[in-house]
C-alpha cells in the first residue's frame, strides 16, 4: 500500500494556495472599463517599452486594412479598439483558467483511454501499471466537474470565452448579426452544448467508476475472471463511446472558440495531444513511485514501453498537426487560413516553440532504444512533452479569446500551479486507496515477467 | 589444419536458450547457432555484441533528408522555379511545408533500403549465395548449436552436452578452408 507522504501533501496544498492567490490577483487586476485599458496602455507607452509601440503600430495596420476593404466605420478607430482590448483583457484570466483546467483534465482523459485500450486489447505487459493509471483517472471527477462549471459560467455569460454564445450574433435585427454563426445555432447553443458536455462527462466518469470497481473486485475474487471479462466488455464499449464523444468534445470545448473555422481532423488532433500527455504522466508518476521504493515489480522494460509510446504518439501528433497545417496553408482559402495567420503573426514563439518541444525534442531524445530505459532521460523528455502540450492547448484557446493581448504571466502560471496542486493531491490520494499491484488480473504474472 | 566442432541439435527454442546459457557457463565457445526462426533474446544469451544497424539506419535517414532538401531546392527553387497553388515565393524556407512529405518519404526510403542492404552485407548474404547451414533440418524444425571442441576432452563435452536436452550430437572435423 502506498501512503501519501505529508511532504507531498503539503507541497500540493501549497501549489493550490499559491495558484489560487495568483489567479485571484489575475482576476482582480483585469481592467473593468475602457478608461482603465487606456491608462494601462498609456503607462506601457510611458515606460517606452517596445511592446506598446508595436501594438500601436499593429492597430494602425489593422485600420488601414479595414479602410482598404471599405469596411471602416467611423467609431471603429476610436473607442472601439479599446473596447476590443478590454474584452480581451477581461477574458485573459478566464482563458488562463480554462487552458490549465482543460490541460489537466485531458491528461486524466488520455490515461482513461489508454487504460481502456489495455483491457480491450488484453495487453499482457501493462497490468503492473494499472493502479497508477486508475489513480490518474481519479482526477477525471474533480477535473470534469471544474470543466463543467466553467462551461456553465460561459453559458450564463459570466465570461465571454465563447464568442458564439453572444445572443446578438444570431439575432437578424442586430447590427452584430453573423450569418455563419446563426447557421450553426442548431448545434452551437448553450443549452444543447451544456447537455452534451454533461452526457460526455457522465459517460467517461461512469466508465471510470465501473472499471475501477471491476478491477478491485477482480483482486478479491479472481475465480473464472468474471470481473475481468466484464471489464473487457465495458472497455471495448467505452472506446467506441469515447472516440465519438472525444471528437465532439474537441469541437465543442476547443474548436468552437473560432466558430467560423473548422477542421475535420480536429478530434484526432486533440486526441493525439491528450493521449501523449496521459502516457507521459503515467511514465512520470511510475518513475516517481519507483524512486520512492514502491512498484518493485515494475522493471525498465515497462518504462521502455511507455517511452516508446511517448515517442510514437509524439510523432503521431506531429503527423496530425502537419496534416492539418499543410492542407490549409496550401489551399490558402481566406476563411480557413486565418486560423494559422493569427497564430503565426501573434503567437510566433509558442506556435513554433511547441513544434520543437512536441516533435523535435522527443524525436531526438527518445529515438535511441537504450535512452528509453534511462529514467532521467524519460523524465526530462516527459517534462518537455507536457510543457509542449500545455502550450499546444494555449495556442488552441488563446488566439480566439485574448487575441494579441496574450502573455504568459502570473495569471497563467498560477492557473497551472492551482490545477497541478489539485491534480497531484487527487492522484496521489487515490493511489493510497488500493494495493499498488492489481494481483487478481489474469495477466499479472506475464506483466511482472515482461522483458524486452 | 583441421579443427573439431560439435554439432548439437535441439527441437525446442526454450531448451536451446537454456543450453546456450549452460554451455557458456562451462566456458565452452559457441561458434554459431542455426535456427529456423529468430529466437528472441538469443543474441544476449550468446553474448553477442549489440547490433550497430540502428546507428547506420539513423545515418542513412540523415542522408535521405539531405538528399530530399537539396533535390527539392534545386528542382523547385533554383533550376526552374514553379508557381504551384499561387506560391511562387522563390524561397526554399517559405515553400518548405510543401516539401515535407518528400523529405519524410526520402528519409524513410534511404533508411529502410540502405539498412537492408547493410544487413545483407554484414551477414555476408548476396544473390545465389550457397547456404551455410550445416544441416538442412535447421530450416525446418531443428536448432543447431555449433560448439568449438578446442582442446577439451570430447567425451566429457559430449556427455555434458547430451545433458542439456540435445536430441543429437555429432563431432565434425572442420577444414579451415571451408570458411
Amino acid at each position: 500500500m502506498y501512503t501519501l507522504s505529508s511532504k507531498l501533501k503539503l507541497f500540493s496544498i501549497i501549489l493550490v494556495v499559491v495558484g489560487a492567490i495568483g489567479l485571484t490577483v489575475g482576476f482582480l487586476s483585469a481592467p473593468s472599463s475602457i478608461e482603465e485599458v487606456k491608462e494601462m496602455m498609456a503607462s506601457h507607452d510611458a515606460h517606452g517599452s517596445g511592446h506598446g509601440d508595436s501594438q500601436a503600430a499593429e492597430i494602425h495596420k489593422g485600420n488601414t486594412i479595414h479602410a482598404e476593404n471599405g469596411l471602416e466605420k467611423d467609431h471603429h478607430s476610436g473607442d472601439e479598439h479599446y473596447k476590443h482590448v478590454l474584452h480581451q483583457l477581461q477574458n485573459k484570466p478566464w482563458a488562463a483558467l480554462y487552458v490549465a483546467a482543460f490541460f489537466f483534465f485531458m491528461i486524466a482523459l488520455g490515461v482513461l483511454a489508454f487504460y481502456a485500450i489495455q483491457f480491450a486489447s488484453q495487453a499482457g505487459w501493462s497490468p503492473v501499471l494499472f493502479r497508477v493509471m486508475e489513480a490518474i483517472t481519479a482526477y477525471l471527477v474533480p477535473g470534469g466537474i471544474i470543466m463543467f462549471v466553467i462551461l456553465t459560467l460561459s453559458g450564463f455569460h459570466m465570461n465571454h470565452l465563447f464568442h458564439w454564445m453572444d445572443p446578438d450574433l444570431i439575432d437578424p435585427s442586430s447590427e452584430k448579426y453573423d450569418a455563419l454563426i446563426a447557421g450553426k445555432k442548431g448545434w452551437l447553443n448553450s443549452g444543447w452544448f451544456l447537455f452534451r458536455a454533461a452526457i460526455f462527462l457522465l459517460g467517461w466518469i461512469g466508465y471510470r467508476y465501473l472499471a475501477v470497481k471491476f478491477s478491485r473486485k477482480q483482486d478479491e475474487d479472481s475465480t473464472g475472471n468474471k470481473w475481468y471479462k466484464k471489464s473487457f466488455k465495458w472497455s471495448a464499449g467505452f472506446l467506441v463511446f469515447f472516440i465519438y464523444t472525444e471528437s465532439i468534445m474537441s469541437w465543442d470545448w476547443i474548436m468552437s472558440f473560432d466558430p467560423h473555422w473548422f477542421s475535420t481532423l480536429f478530434g484526432w488532433y486533440v486526441f493525439a495531444g491528450l493521449f501523449v500527455s496521459g502516457i507521459t504522466t503515467i511514465a512520470l508518476i511510475t518513475i516517481y513511485l519507483k524512486s520512492k521504493g514502491y512498484l518493485e515489480f515494475v522493471n525498465n522494460s515497462h518504462i521502455h514501453d511507455l517511452a516508446k509510446f511517448m515517442f510514437g504518439i509524439s510523432i503521431f501528433w506531429t503527423y496530425l498537426w502537419f496534416s492539418q497545417f499543410m492542407l490549409i496553408w496550401y489551399s490558402n482559402i481566406p476563411e480557413e487560413v486565418t486560423y494559422y495567420i493569427t497564430r503565426i503573426e501573434d503567437y510566433k514563439l509558442p506556435f513554433f516553440g511547441m513544434l520543437v518541444m512536441n516533435f523535435i525534442f522527443p524525436l531526438l531524445v527518445l529515438m535511441n532504444s537504450d535512452y528509453k530505459r534511462i529514467n532521467w532521460f524519460v523524465v526530462m523528455a516527459g517534462i518537455i512533452i507536457l510543457c509542449g502540450h500545455y502550450v499546444d492547448v494555449f495556442n488552441m484557446v488563446m488566439p480566439a479569446t485574448v487575441g494579441e493581448s496574450w502573455f504568459i504571466g502570473i495569471t497563467e502560471i498560477s492557473a497551472v500551479l492551482l490545477f497541478l496542486g489539485l491534480f497531484l493531491f487527487v492522484v496521489f490520494r487515490a493511489l493510497t486507496k488500493a494495493p499498488l499491484l492489481a494481483k487478481g488480473n489474469p495477466y499479472i504474472e506475464e506483466s511482472k515477467h515482461f522483458h524486452y | 589444419m583441421a579443427s573439431k566442432v560439435i554439432h548439437v541439435l535441439y527441437t525446442d527454442d526454450d531448451v536451446l536458450m537454456d543450453a546456450v546459457k549452460q554451455v557458456r557457463g562451462e566456458h565452452y565457445h559457441i561458434e554459431e547457432v542455426y535456427t529456423p526462426f529468430p529466437v528472441h533474446g538469443l543474441d544476449k544469451a550468446m553474448g553477442l555484441a549489440p547490433t550497430r544497424l540502428a546507428i547506420t539506419s539513423f545515418m542513412y535517414g540523415c542522408v535521405g533528408l539531405t538528399v530530399a532538401i537539396t533535390m527539392m531546392n534545386y528542382i523547385m527553387i533554383e533550376d526552374w522555379p514553379q508557381n504551384i497553388g499561387g506560391k511562387p515565393s522563390f524561397s526554399y524556407i517559405e515553400n518548405m511545408p510543401a516539401f515535407v512529405p518528400i523529405m519524410f518519404e526520402l528519409t524513410v526510403f534511404f533508411a529502410a533500403h540502405l539498412m537492408v542492404i547493410t544487413f545483407y552485407m554484414r551477414s555476408k548474404l548476396w544473390p545465389f549465395k550457397e547456404a551455410e547451414n550445416p544441416d538442412v533440418r535447421t530450416t525446418d524444425d531443428h536448432f543447431l548449436m555449433e560448439v568449438d571442441a578446442g582442446n577439451h576432452d570430447l567425451d566429457i563435452m559430449t556427455s555434458f552436452l547430451s545433458n542439456t536436452g540435445a536430441v543429437e550430437i555429432k563431432v565434425i572435423d572442420k577444414q579451415e578452408d571451408n570458411h
